[in-house]
């Protein structure tokens, strides 16, 4: 099977969604680039690259570059949603949501509660999260509690090429708002894609690593630091059970709770300030549903309640590393 | 364009409808038969009802706060609305919206929308999928004096342009946002000039007149179906109550609120069409009647229809789940 980059997954389930349904439309700042300057349009293909190509199959009526604007970006799609087209709006980076909102969380994830289920907004919005590209504190951040917390969206967090692929397809073919976060580090990383379309299930968790020990459950761009800190532990014959949910809502909160019933020992990793996090909130379901399996208390590594710093040695500390992730494993460990 | 008697009768109707079930929801609200927050539209009947009249179901708006009265300008059933705004099973929405989010996406009704400067950008958006399409229809974003000073509106404006999409920006201008005069919040020496200043055609309409704002929307219209870009109406009109229902408005002067009433819309237009012979007083109180009788039914069904069933509370969050 070829190998691919994250960033190429998602570019080939774009292009190959956007070959099958002709509803589905791109829109953002600089998705094409270049509109109404002296040289060639389409060049940028958004600012990390992952729209190559796509503005010069599909032309300025798909591809659509918009004004720095997010609150119009996000209202159009969401217009364009539930008048019968399926846009895919950009975010640039995530960090930008404070300013369109409204347009999320008020408007098209409650049109189809609102108005009595008779209405459907199924916009897939892009946006890229976090830190470690020295990017400073306004665009570093993660956000996906933000998300995850507004009932009527559903929100991914692809942790490999494989994954990027087949959530964004699930995405591009069902009828609910999807925000869709696409991890900066991860970009350049790659696992075997299929050529073909296809389609991972949202709420459907990934057991990355099989173990008997512990329990990690890591998000989106902590997902690789937990394997780094489970191969570390190997060594020492530590067998770390690693579990990537892949959405946070719909959360598959059956195959966390099975995995902690089989280890009693649980480690939650999540890139985000530690109130409200996604380990937080997880942490707090299975000490609801799966108080009788743990053998020692839960521990969370996440970021500190800061901003994100923008010196590089303060910004390393900042991220959950792996060697914060050893740390809390083998304190969980240690619990008699 | 000379409209015919059934058109005209269908414009009278649907002014009346406006008039009757608004004046019938501050009876009900007072009565504590509504929960929740009212904003009619009493006195504004001309301009909804104006801008609506040549549109299809096929054509989208999106509405504010004060919706009730978009809603029925464009064909939204009467007694699905007032089980809506009494929270009742059979509403439109499943009295799951009430006031604020009454919604027929299958009259193109995009819903009310409490969040001020909230519809704008969607309606650039269910533009741009006519644009997309090549239909030849066009989406309407109604919005009052308050939400033209919202940034989202101001976004909308430019998307529009910059998109050339089929939108139309109708500016409701009352007066009053909340309870600050537009003439105090509108920086700008009018609505249209600002709207003008994004790049489109924009025009003051006198709102009192039904004629006068179906004339304008005409010229947008005629852009539109064009697909020749966005166009924006500041429709001058009065609002006749405060911002809610309980609004006891101490802050207009009883001069005012008299003087209010006195652009009444209705008569505006009962005048016009019996002086001129297109309809006759007897026609019009025919429909008076006619529509009274429909608000009382749509009451008496709200009075009598059960609260939505527990069951349906986490229901329709998702399409899939």
């Amino acid at each position: 099977m070829p190998r691919k980059s994250y960033r190429q997954a998602i570019n080939e389930a774009l292009r190959q969604e956007m070959r099958r349904d002709p509803n589905i439309i791109i829109l953002g700042e600089d998705v094409a680039g270049g509109q109404g300057a002296s040289g060639e349009v389409g060049v940028v293909g958004s600012v990390f690259g992952v729209l190559g190509g796509l503005y010069k199959e599909f032309g300025p009526t798909r591809v659509i570059d918009t004004p720095i604007s997010e609150s119009a970006i996000i209202g159009t799609a969401a217009g364009a949603a539930l008048t019968g087209l399926r846009p895919v709006p950009e975010i640039m980076f995530v960090d930008f949501v404070g300013v369109c909102f409204d347009q999320i969380y008020n408007q098209t994830a409650k049109f189809r509660y609102m108005f009595g289920g008779k209405a459907k907004a199924p916009m897939v919005m892009r946006a890229t999260i976090g830190a470690g590209l020295r990017a400073g504190a306004q665009h570093s951040q993660t956000l996906h509690p933000l998300f995850t917390m507004v009932p009527g969206l559903k929100v991914a967090m692809p942790a490999n090429a494989y994954d990027a692929k087949g959530l964004l397809i699930e995405a591009l073919r069902g009828d609910d708002p999807v925000i869709y976060l696409e991890s900066k580090v991860l970009y350049d990383s790659q696992t075997e894609v299929p050529d073909e379309a296809y389609r991972i299930p949202f709420g459907e968790a990934n057991i990355v690593r099989e173990g008997g020990a512990i329990t990690i459950v890591a998000f989106g761009p902590c997902v690789a630091r937990a394997m780094a800190a489970a191969e570390t532990l190997a060594k020492d014959g530590v067998d770390v059970e690693v579990v990537d949910p892949r959405t946070t809502s719909p959360l598959d909160e059956d195959t966390i709770l099975e995995s902690v019933e089989k280890t009693g020992r649980l480690v939650l990793v999540d890139e985000s300030p530690p109130r409200c996090s996604l380990a937080a909130d997880v942490a707090a379901i299975v000490a609801d549903k799966g108080f009788k399996f743990l053998k020692a208390p839960i521990k969370t590594v996440t970021c500190p309640h800061t901003p994100v710093p923008f010196a590089p040695n303060l910004e390393d500390e900042f991220i959950p590393n792996p060697r914060r992730i050893e740390a809390a494993v083998r304190a969980v460990l240690k619990y008699d | 364009m000379q409209l015919s008697r059934e058109e005209l009768s269908r414009a009278y109707r649907r002014m009346f409808t406006i008039r009757a079930f608004e004046e019938r929801v501050v009876k009900e609200f007072s009565a504590g038969n509504i929960p929740g927050f009212a904003h009619v539209y009493l006195g504004q009947e001309a301009v909804g009802v104006g801008i609506c009249h040549d549109l299809t179901d096929e054509d989208y708006i999106g509405s504010t706060h004060r919706g009730h009265g978009h809603c029925i300008a464009k064909g939204c059933e009467v007694k699905g609305m007032m089980l809506e705004i009494f929270g009742k099973s059979g509403g439109l929405c499943g009295g799951k919206g009430g006031s604020m989010h009454i919604a027929d996406i299958s009259k193109g009704m995009l819903g009310a929308n409490a969040i001020v400067g909230g519809s704008p950008p969607i309606a650039v958006g269910a533009a741009l999928t006519q644009k997309y399409k090549k239909t030849g229809k066009v989406a309407v974003a109604f919005s009052g004096d308050g939400a033209s000073n919202q940034g989202t509106t101001f976004e909308a404006l430019n998307m529009a342009v910059v998109l050339g999409v089929p939108a139309i920006f109708v500016f409701e201008n009352n007066g009053y946002g909340e309870h600050t005069a537009a003439s105090y919040s509108v920086g700008a020496p009018s609505i249209a000039e600002r709207a003008k200043s994004f790049g489109m055609p924009a025009e003051i309409v006198d709102g009192t007149d039904f004629f006068a704002v179906r004339e304008a929307m005409g010229r947008a219209l005629e852009r539109g179906r064009a697909a020749e870009g966005p166009y924006a109406l500041e429709v001058k009109c009065w609002r006749f109550m405060g911002h809610f229902v309980g609004d006891p408005q101490a802050y207009r002067t009883p001069d005012e609120l008299a003087n209010a009433r006195t652009h009444d819309p209705l008569p505006v237009f009962r005048t016009k069409v019996t002086e001129a012979r297109l309809l006759e007083k007897s026609d019009l109180d025919a429909i008076d009647k006619s529509v009274l009788q429909e608000v009382e039914e749509a009451v008496e069904a709200a009075l009598a229809s059960p609260f939505p069933d527990l069951k349906t509370l986490e229901k329709d969050v998702y399409a899939r789940y």
